[in-house]
């Protein structure tokens, strides 16, 4: 109904508007305010990359987010966007998809907005598997508000907030979707552009809730946080890429790997003990367990590398479809509604007057 | 009053006007039989008010004082807006329902009770230390013992229902005994059962025979000496239904966005008293609604703005807690000058204070609870009925003006019912707004000169994307500004919309002389009490008039000349004078306060003895 009075383009008109966007077509007016050097710039640059690629038209894809550093993200993105309240971007863009299934709905969040304020909406968005694409943008920081521990900080961090250390142990994101049955969930890492353009492309062609956990820096008030991806070395000792389909490997020429001892992650080194490439775990995202994929998600250091990629991608049906599907079906039972219908039901009478 | 003489030897009585309350245990099913009389007393054409009080436990323990339900109706020859000060006749399935309920009962009044479940076990339960039956303590009202339980058992033994089964019927005995009492037919009843218990005869059948054992007890027990009428009402010609306040608000939000051409969103979290709106609009997809249960009162809000973003109508409905989690989304609504309806369902506060029981005291949370110059529009529903025609004018005034609006009602309405006049769907105002701008004439803070409203351009439009958001915006261009002079213009300008908008309401219009002696204001769903007050009042020769409120910000435009025609000004009102607060600091109007917070609504006498003290220290 609302497509009708909105004047939507036609198909010839779509495929036009689409021949001809590029990167540029996605910049807006408005000035980049973010510090130099800051993580959200390479994301932008991503997005702004990938959208052309989609096929989708401009005039129908959405940004909304939140507040905090990187949800001022709308606002330099050259399609329809809502900047939101703190937290409250999966909610809104649940309204908003559910009014406009149609709409390619993203969700531009950071470890405090989704993490803190809105772990609800971002747990229940996901368990709904509403078809919105989420990208958590975590530099384990409050940036814009200068710069206290985060709920995905590590245990012990000193800032403003903590002198003494944090007494929290963080949140971690891919974990909690996973536990909220998500059926698209991946990460990746701000210096890795194009790991990172993979990423929300595959989040973009993902029908259901797609959430992607971005690591990335804070120049100010968290710079170091990812100075082991920055050094090639030290990067393929604590970084391990998933890919689909193979053996999970890492290190300096892959010379080790993942294992499973029972239900237990360990580090293997190829040749040592007799360990073959058999020996390691291969990657499958699209299980339908999602008990790999947590196990995967909770390597961290110092023990174990880090990972990168899509730990899980399951179809299910998404929230917004099973919604349209029941308003067709009680249009198909009881027909389109018409009001003269609706006001007489149930018991009436007349009265004339006398 | 003529009274006549009938052929059993019983006398007839027209009144012009009865109350009644079915009371019993929480399983009783006193809500049926109580909706079932309103049901028969409106198709015979008499006007009927009904309020059910049930417990806000879903199942307390069988024969407690806290199990009580309790269901009233007002029936009358003529207008009536409030169920009634007080009951004439009380009907109580149980010594629990007849101690919660006998203090409210009109002095001479009928009290029909079961006796057989006045057991030692069942007056214990409701803190009788002896039989109330017994003695004269009930000595001021006439008392009519009616072995319901056995008369109910033997009426519906032939239909062989379980014994638990047989024994629910009695709630259609008593209803029977009702409706004998009115003078009501039973047919209606009956072809109701038929088409309730279509799929289980057995039911149909005991229940229609335990209603006729009601009705023939009555009309042979020499117990029963008085049967009582109440003439056909005057009404304006036309289909009627009962509506409560929660229906009306549900049918007024789908035939507004049926009228502007756009789906409707309703995000909720569950709520007393508010759910029912919910429900009312679940049931109903076919219209192009979408219900969202949402996760919290926040994501309510916020879902139902990010729905008005993408072009629909968006609206949320809750009631006291739930409106404080609201209040975040409700700035960011009035920045980003979107449309929203809010439906508060007024209860008991602060925090969660009495869910289940009535009252008008946020109404400065509406006008004011939020942070930041952030003003909306607020309404107020003064009936049930009533509802339908706000909640459709809150619908017109946010999508015109692009803005959110608050619609106040309240328990007593939201489950209250009266009769509404079914409205001609082609008679409703057409609510669609003209096309997207041309992309040269848009920005996304460029406002119409009139209204000073912004366009609603959604998603999904060629060529007019645009940001909107939380932050200030620069003045037409919508860019985010923190320049000092443009904040002061964009806050004057959110507040002259919305001051605006009282040229596009009615002017306040008084029941009664346009200058006299007092005015009595009200808003809400003091209605009822308040007109059928100040008419009594008035036939007694007192230059008394009552304004009623509908639009409580903007005022209407007159209302400061309105009041001025009067000496004293009395605001009534379910809260400690929060509308008296108002009218004093915008008119500077010495206004004197009636303020009840007692979870109930005002009854008519209340109103009626403050309207005579005052007029007692006012001189002719």
């Amino acid at each position: 109904m609302i497509a009708d009075a909105l004047e939507c383009c036609t198909a010839e008109q779509a495929a036009g508007n689409l021949a001809q966007l590029t990167r540029a077509d996605f910049q807006s007016p408005q000035e980049v305010k973010w510090c130099p050097g800051c993580g959200d710039f390479s994301v932008l640059a991503q997005v702004q990359n990938v959208l052309p690629r989609l096929g989708i038209p401009r005039e129908r894809i959405v940004f909304v987010s939140g507040i905090g550093c990187s949800s001022r993200f709308p606002y330099y993105l050259n399609t329809y966007g809502i900047h939101g309240i703190h937290g409250r971007a999966p909610a809104i863009a649940m309204g908003l998809k559910c009014a406009r299934p149609e709409l390619s709905v993203w969700v531009v969040t950071g470890d405090g907005d989704a993490c803190s304020i809105g772990t609800n909406h971002l747990i229940h968005c996901i368990r709904r598997n509403l078809d919105v694409k989420i990208l958590l943008l975590n530099n384990q920081i409050y940036g814009l508000t200068k710069g206290q521990y985060s709920p995905t900080s590590e245990f012990g961090k000193k800032t403003k907030s903590s002198p003494a250390g944090t007494i929290e142990h963080p949140i971690r994101p891919v974990e909690l979707a996973l536990a909220a049955d998500a059926t698209f969930v991946a990460r990746s890492v701000f210096a890795d552009p194009a790991h990172l353009a993979r990423m929300i492309e595959a989040a973009a062609r993902h029908k259901g809730t797609a959430l992607v956990e971005i690591r990335q820096n804070c120049m100010i008030f968290n710079d170091k946080a990812l100075d082991d991806f920055s050094d090639r070395s030290a990067r393929d000792e604590h970084w391990v890429y998933l890919e689909q389909g193979k053996p999970i490997r890492f290190g300096k020429d892959g010379g080790r790997g993942i294992a499973a001892l029972g239900m237990d992650p360990v580090v293997a080194t190829l040749g040592a003990g007799g360990v073959r490439e058999a020996d390691l775990l291969v990657h499958d995202a699209h299980s339908p367990s999602s008990v790999r994929a947590y196990l995967l998600a909770g390597l961290q250091p110092p023990d174990f590398p880090t990972a990168l990629g899509i730990f899980r991608q399951v179809e299910k049906p998404t929230y917004d479809d099973l919604l349209t599907a029941q308003v067709d079906a009680a249009v198909a039972k009881r027909g389109r509604g018409e009001l003269a219908r609706l006001f007489a039901a149930g018991t009436t009478w007349l009265a004339s007057e006398s | 009053m003529s009274q006549a003489k009938l052929a059993n030897g019983k006398r007839f009585v027209p009144v012009p006007c009865a109350t009644v309350r079915f009371a019993g245990d929480s399983g009783d099913g006193m809500q049926l039989a109580g909706s079932q009389f309103a049901d028969i007393a409106s198709m015979t054409g008499t006007v009927v008010c009904t309020l059910p009080d049930y417990p806000s436990e879903i199942r307390a323990p069988a024969g407690s004082l806290a199990g009580v339900s309790g269901f009233q109706l007002n029936f009358a020859d003529h207008e009536v807006h409030t169920p009634g000060d007080a009951p004439y006749v009380l009907i109580a399935m149980n010594p629990a329902a007849l101690r919660v309920n006998m203090p409210d009962l009109q002095p001479g009044g009928i009290v029909i009770v079961n006796e057989d479940e006045f057991t030692p076990a069942n007056l214990a339960k409701a803190d009788y230390a002896c039989n109330p039956l017994e003695g004269d303590a009930l000595g001021a009202y006439r008392v009519l013992p009616v072995a319901m339980t056995r008369l109910n058992e033997k009426a519906v033994e032939s239909a062989q229902l379980s014994r638990k089964d047989a024994a629910r019927c009695k709630n259609f005995f008593a209803l029977g005994l009702a409706l004998w009492l009115y003078d009501r037919p039973l047919q209606p009843v009956l072809e109701w059962l038929m088409k309730k218990f279509r799929k289980s005869p057995a039911a149909m059948a005991a229940n229609g025979a335990s209603l006729r054992a009601g009705y023939n007890f009555a009309d042979t027990a020499e117990l029963f000496r008085v049967q009582h009428t109440v003439a056909p009402a005057r009404l304006p010609a036309g289909r009627y239904r009962r509506v409560t306040g929660n229906e009306a608000a549900a049918l007024g939000l789908i035939a507004a966005a049926n009228r502007a051409g756009r789906t409707l969103v309703y995000a909720s979290y569950p709520i007393t008293p508010a759910s029912e709106i919910l429900h009312e609009l679940a049931a109903h997809a076919e219209y192009d609604v979408r219900t969202l249960q949402t996760e919290d009162e926040i994501a309510a809000c916020v879902a139902a703005l990010g729905a008005s973003f993408g072009g629909a109508i968006g609206a949320t409905g809750t009631s006291g807690p739930g409106l404080a989690l609201k209040t975040e989304g409700l700035g960011l609504a009035v920045m980003t000058e979107l449309p929203l309806v809010v439906i508060n369902v007024q209860r008991c506060g602060p925090s969660t204070g009495m869910p289940t029981k009535t009252e008008q005291a946020d109404l400065w949370m509406a006008v004011h609870g939020r942070h930041g110059e952030c003003p909306l529009v607020v309404l107020a529903a003064a009936t049930p009925a009533d509802c339908f025609p706000m909640a459709f004018e809150a619908v017109r005034l946010a999508i015109k003006y692009m803005t959110p609006v608050m619609l106040l009602s309240d328990g007593f309405l939201a489950n209250g019912a009266e009769p509404w006049r079914i409205v001609d769907p082609a008679d409703l105002p057409d609510l669609r707004s003209a096309g997207p701008p041309a992309p040269q004439d848009f920005a996304p803070y460029r406002r119409d000169p009139v209204t000073l409203a912004r366009a609603w351009v959604a998603p999904g439009t060629p060529g007019l994307e645009h940001r909107i958001g939380g932050l200030e915006k620069e003045d037409v261009t919508g860019a985010v500004s923190y320049d000092a002079a443009n904040h002061q213009r964009m806050v004057e300008l959110r507040a002259a919309k919305i001051a605006g908008i009282a040229r596009d309401i009615p002017p306040a219009e008084v029941s009664g002389p346009a200058e006299g002696d007092l005015v009595v204001v009200g808003w809400g769903g003091t209605y009822g009490a308040i007109a059928a007050a100040v008419d009594e009042v008035r036939q007694a020769g007192r230059r008394v008039a009552h304004l009623h409120l509908r639009y409580l910000n903007p005022f209407p435009a007159n209302l400061g000349d309105v009041l001025s025609g009067y000496r004293r000004v009395l605001v009534a009102e379910n809260n400690l004078g929060q509308l008296r607060s108002l009218l004093r600091d915008r008119f500077l109007v010495d206004a004197v306060g009636l303020c009840k917070v007692e979870g109930r609504p005002f009854r008519i006498r209340e109103v009626q003895d403050k309207i005579e003290t005052l007029l007692g220290e006012t001189p002719r």
